[in-house]
């Protein structure tokens, strides 16, 4: 964030450079600065919420969400969108219980998976960057045809027992004092880690976000745009198989109604993180602050604790309303028409 | 340079788009270490046969050689690998990103694997610094610079591929005359290491003072090839436009067009000390109807923020604007247009084009705004404004249905031109209205400004080219670092009389 | 001939046509109409009426992404408009007369129209992006219709209300001249009028659009109420069908079929120009689809599989880069027709 600490730049200046500057990191700065904010009402409502296992809470219980939501972050920063990522969760989840229930290795169960995602992205990609065909849409059959597949596997829920997922469930990694994540938050964290790592410090990550500043630009200026277009689609479906093992880890089962409508969540995540949905301006940082607010919504009404069904829903409608609009507002003095 | 061989090597060239043959059998070369200037009309095929080297389009017949050998390059990033760099028409840069990235973007120095960030700004810089942009921090976003810097950063990025070829299409078009005299510095130091240049431009005085030899093309075919020194500016012209029109005396004529006195007439419009916190500040000047005003200044000294100012595309926050001799805010580009004022804006791809609308469509869209959805312009009406002012303003092709991306870059910008006119404004703010407009279209635009000015439309005329601003307009408002500094009449005076303004003020 | 394959309503007229043919092979009287007291019985006025909600709610969707925009809070809007009308008829004095089921309509119509304004105000006004501003609706609209019903079904026995999704009329369904009425309106209002072309600037330059003196803010504001008016009419269809407010279960991803109509009918979710009859057509394909996988007898669990497959065929045969090896045609190398997408 050097951008923030540099010495005031001469007034002659073209058209207040240093002010866009900021502007660019503004909304990601802003859902940080709103998700302590909430924390903090969150203190002062509820006895108990002030602690650091409900802050690490929000990291266990949404692992999976994490690391969909990085996935999406690259395909959006393109300026594309991948509604497939629930079913594949679910088709992961799948193939795992599946699979294991058959008596399979869990080290070969894991890689199949993974690599199933990422084909399964790839594939997508392909079809959007060949065939020019919205994103949209494509990736609207995949939801469609993966969450099919699962239905093809079996209609009913599949347990899984296998040792070593059901010690991953369990599993603790103890953290100072009584403070503890789970196995998933380390590798949904490494997600991130290696996320930031290839957007920002590779020709592959800088190439996404040329590619959503302008797709014909970067064409024009010698960029590999069809490989990346591609490669994005990849990495989401990777990053979904990868959620899709750690639900596993979670649920221990195989549904084939398993996460549906959580594309939505992830998309949801990524905006209020701060990413501009027509591409190129956004950070898999804001991603993961948004995944938290998401949570945080979530922990709020769990600790309300007495609400029916609906009004759960519309309470979640209207905190991400009121979140959307804070961000609005305090984006809006840098902004510039 | 007889006994070199070309690097570059065109032959019969063609490329049809639907409806328009763009290029029709052209041959074209290009020798190491000299400036060749690729000239025509507007639509005459320039860009294109730039595209057709480059990889951007496909060619349906001829063969291209680079370096002796037979080429075909499927896309820029071929063409760039074989050491072409090209800066195309239209600024192509990626406005989110910093002005380092976009000049080092796809080439950027690594170790380890990891962009290596310090050594991309230590490249950014040493090549801004050539450009004399030192001024510019390279961490800074593209897009919160104006169209000029950012044409000088893609100039800039072009210059940072070691490049055996450099193609220019159009980079002065928007830049002052310093920009480009630093500009044909650094091109004649490139062509002195052997670097061989090809150079768009409208401005005859470039062509004559940077080229070694020229290629005129007209309607997709080749006219000729010529060296610079044997080719006098007439002769060029004739070939260009392909008949014996007196265009130079046009030239004189217009220039010698001398100023009624126009004082006598209403006043349209006054702002005292109209400013925006940010954007420009003190802008204080009366334009009566009829009047010109030219507005002078570097680059970055606020002509654009001051347009939009008057325009209520930004909302001045400080001082007061008289229309009409009643105090107005201008809250949105609406409500200036309903007080009779329009603006052409400099940034044609981003605040002109509607690029997948029809030529007609464009047209008719301010006229359209203005009656607002219910009471739709017929279309008997549509059809004769369209034809009307794609004949006035010789708009190529003349389809009206064409989509108005499909255009070359100059005419796009009469139909935007035309878009204000059919409005019939009271004051009509022209945002750099000839760039990239042809030499025999310029003449046409300047006279048609006059001759509306004469039937009493007020003018404020923004250029990069001093010498036109003074031309064309009554009186002079000189900015200088986002202030005005000095509003004064234009009887007589010359270039250096308005330089001498801009450096002796301290604002 | 290379004019005709390159028209971008070629494949999805042929598409529909191969499915209705494909029906027609399983089941010899797929494609007859018959008369039956005076009213018009078959398989192709079933898929007509069981598509006139997806038919009118992608209308409105139609024109919401031609200004760029997206609409997802519609199948929520059509469970309110369902849940308030219902609510209405089930608590008055007296549920079946036609005055209650007149002025459950209009309450209903009502609040299609400000729950559609609540979208073009965070849209255009706060300057929300468009698949966020309606998400929220998305996810509080089922929770409000929840709210309303209080969570029950709610069943109604009211004469007139069920003719609107049930009814007939000059031997056709209601339903099915509804959606016709508001298809032609449409199409005159947009046409006609200038409406069509500034939705389309809007949605192509917004910038350039404002700069020309267009108000973008309230064309975007427009097309969100109608979006909403269109969706608050499609629930009152659905839920008089049933003569039911199901507040969980009507419209349920009703969204995704209507964004995905338009697709197949040529309109490009990055706005601009937009195409009414290519929505229909793509409208009617997707309701054909549905019909298709009973005629066939594909099993429930592969049902899923085949949608998708038949949605990337259309949308293959549909691609420009597919019309292109067809009829040979030459463009540019690189240079996509419309570099961004905006969802
Ligand atoms: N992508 C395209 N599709 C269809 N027609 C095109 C396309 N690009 C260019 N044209 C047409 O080809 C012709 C040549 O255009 P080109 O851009 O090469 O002109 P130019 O010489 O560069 O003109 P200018 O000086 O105005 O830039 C014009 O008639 C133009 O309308
Ligand atoms: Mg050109």
């Amino acid at each position: 964030m050097s951008v923030l600490t540099r010495t005031p730049a001469p007034l002659d200046r073209p058209r207040m450079t240093r002010l866009r500057g900021k502007a660019r990191y503004a909304p990601t700065l802003a859902t940080m600065g709103l998700f302590l904010a909430m924390f903090a009402a969150g203190a002062v409502m509820y006895p108990g919420f002030l602690s650091g296992q409900v802050f690490l809470n929000l990291l266990i219980d949404n692992t999976f969400l994490i690391v969909l939501a990085v996935g999406m972050t690259f395909v959006i920063l393109t300026g594309g969108i991948d509604l497939s990522v629930g079913s594949v969760v679910a088709l992961s989840m799948m193939i795992a219980a599946a699979l294991l229930q058959a008596g399979w290795n869990p080290a070969a169960v894991i890689a199949l998976v993974l690599l199933t995602g990422a084909t399964f992205g790839l594939l997508m990609g392909l079809v959007i960057q060949v065939f020019e065909i919205q994103p949209f849409i494509v990736t609207l059959a995949g939801l469609f045809l993966a969450r099919g597949l699962c239905y093809v596997i079996s209609v009913d829920s599949i347990t899984v027992t296998d040792p070593f997922f059901t010690s991953m469930a369990q599993a603790r990694i103890p953290l100072v004092g009584t403070l503890f994540v789970s196995p998933g938050v380390v590798i949904a964290l490494v997600v991130v880690a290696v996320a930031f790592y290839v957007l920002h410090q590779t020709r592959f990550g800088r190439t996404v976000y040329a590619i959503g500043g302008g797709e014909s630009s970067a064409l024009l200026m010698g960029l590999a745009v069809p490989r990346t277009k591609v490669l994005v689609y990849g990495i989401s479906g990777l990053c979904s198989s990868i959620a899709g093992i750690l639900f596993s880890f979670y649920s221990l089962s195989g549904y084939s109604l398993a996460a549906t409508g959580l594309e939505l969540d992830a998309i949801a995540a990524v905006v209020v993180g701060g990413t501009l949905l027509t591409g190129g301006y956004g950070y898999v940082l804001g991603s993961l602050t948004g995944v938290l607010v998401l949570g945080i919504v979530q922990t709020f009404i769990s600790y309300e604790g007495t609400l029916s069904s609906w009004w759960t829903r519309i309470v979640i409608g209207a905190l991400l309303l009121v979140f959307i609009l804070l961000q609005k507002l305090f984006t809006r003095k840098v902004r510039l028409t | 340079m007889g006994g070199t061989a070309p690097v570059v090597d065109m032959q019969g060239i063609s490329i049809a788009f639907p409806g328009v043959r763009a290029l029709d059998g052209v041959d074209f070369r290009l020798f190491p270490g000299e400036v060749h200037a690729l000239l025509g009309e507007n639509g005459a095929g320039k860009s294109t046969l730039i595209k057709a080297l480059t990889g951007v389009y496909a060619i349906d017949d001829g063969t291209i050689t680079v370096l002796g050998a037979r080429t075909s390059f499927g896309t820029p990033a071929e063409a760039q690998a074989s050491g072409i760099s090209t800066v195309y028409q239209e600024v192509n840069l990626c406005p989110n990103l910093s002005v380092e990235e976009n000049i080092l973007l796809g080439r950027e120095p690594r170790r380890r694997g990891a962009i290596h960030w310090r050594e991309v700004r230590r490249k950014a810089e040493e090549v801004l610094d050539q450009l004399q942009l030192g001024h510019i921090d390279p961490r800074s976003v593209l897009s919160s610079h104006s169209i000029a810097i950012q044409q000088l950063v893609a100039i800039a990025r072009a210059m940072q591929i070691e490049a055996r070829v450099l193609i220019l299409d159009e980079p002065t078009s928007s830049l002052d005359a310093d920009e480009v005299q630093q500009l044909f510095s650094v091109i004649r130091t490139l062509r002195d290491r052997g670097v061989a240049i090809l150079f768009v431009s409208h401005f005859l005085e470039q062509v004559y003072e940077v080229s070694d030899r020229m290629t005129v093309l007209r309607n997709g075919r080749l006219v000729g090839e010529y060296l610079t020194a044997e080719l006098p500016r007439m002769g060029l012209i004739s070939k260009m436009i392909g008949k014996e029109l007196d265009a130079l005396a046009e030239l004189e004529e217009a220039e010698s067009r001398r100023q009624p006195d126009r004082t006598d007439q209403t006043l349209f419009l006054q702002a005292e000390g109209l400013g925006r916190k940010g954007s420009v500040q003190e802008v204080t000047f009366t334009v009566h109807d009829g009047e010109i005003l030219g507005l002078a200044g570097l680059l970055g000294s606020g002509r654009t923020e001051t347009a939009r100012l008057l325009f209520g595309a930004d909302r001045a926050d400080q001082g007061q604007l008289t229309i009409r001799g009643t105090s107005r805010a201008l809250r949105s580009p609406r409500s200036a247009i309903d007080r009779g004022i329009a603006f052409s804006s400099e940034n044609r791809k981003e605040e002109g084009l509607i690029g997948d609308l029809s030529v007609r469509d464009n047209l008719i869209l301010a006229l359209q705004a203005g009656k607002g959805w219910w009471r739709r312009v017929p279309r008997a009406t549509q059809d004769e404004l369209a034809d009307r002012y794609i004949k006035a303003l010789d708009i190529r092709p003349s389809g009206k249905d064409t989509l108005i991306r499909d255009l070359s870059g100059g005419n796009q910008q009469k139909v935007l031109l035309a878009r204000w006119l059919i409005t019939d404004p009271r004051l009509l703010i022209l945002d750099e209205p000839t760039r990239g407009i042809d030499i025999g279209a310029k003449t046409q635009i300047q006279k048609l400004i006059s001759s509306l000015a004469a039937d009493g439309m007020s003018v404020i005329f923004i250029s990069a080219e001093l010498e036109e601003v003074l031309r064309i307009s009554d009186r002079i408002a000189v900015l200088k670092d986002r202030r005005m500094v000095a509003d004064i009449p234009n009887d007589n005076i010359t270039m250096e009389d308005v330089m001498t303004v801009i450096a002796g003020t301290n604002a | 001939m290379s004019a005709l394959l390159r028209h971008r309503l070629t494949w999805p007229v042929l598409a529909l046509v191969l499915l209705l043919l494909l029906n027609q092979l399983f089941r010899a009287d797929f494609l007859s109409v018959r008369v039956q007291d005076g009213h018009l019985y078959g398989s192709l006025i079933d898929i007509l009426r069981n598509g006139a909600p997806t038919i009118l709610i992608a209308l409105g969707m139609t024109l919401v992404i031609a200004s760029r925009g997206i609409d997802l809070s519609v199948g929520a809007v059509a469970a309110i408009a369902g849940a308030v009308s219902c609510m209405y008829i089930y608590s008055s004095p007296e549920p079946a007369s036609l005055q209650t089921a007149a002025t459950g309509v209009a309450i209903a119509v009502v609040a299609g129209l400000a729950l559609g304004a609540w979208n073009g105000f965070l849209v255009s006004v706060i300057g929300i992006q468009p698949i966020i501003a309606t998400l929220v609706l998305m996810t509080a609209g089922r929770g409000l219709a929840q709210l309303v019903t209080d969570g029950q079904i709610i069943s109604v026995s009211n004469d007139s209300y069920q003719a609107i999704g049930a009814g007939y009329f000059l031997g056709l369904p209601i339903s099915i001249l509804i959606a016709a009425a508001a298809f032609g309106i449409t199409g005159l209002l947009t046409r006609r009028t200038a409406l069509g072309t500034l939705i389309e600037s809007v949605g192509i330059n917004p910038v350039a659009s404002r700069l020309s003196g267009l108000d973008a803010r309230t064309i975007t504001w427009t097309v969100y109420v109608f979006s909403g008016l269109c969706a608050a009419v499609a629930g009152l269809m659905i839920s008089s069908n049933v003569t039911a407010a199901d507040a969980n279960n009507a419209g349920l991803y009703i969204e995704m079929d209507a964004i995905l109509a338009v697709v197949i009918g040529g309109t490009s979710l990055a706005g601009g120009r937009y195409s009414l009859v290519g929505t229909l057509v793509g409208a009617l394909i997707i309701q054909t689809l549905t019909t298709t996988v009973y005629t066939l007898g594909v099993p429930p669990e592969a049902t899923l599989v085949f949608k998708a497959l038949v949605v990337i065929i259309v949308c293959l045969l549909q691609s420009s880069r597919a019309r292109t090896l067809l009829s040979r045609r030459r463009r540019p190398v690189t240079e996509p027709s419309r570099p961004k997408v905006a969802a």
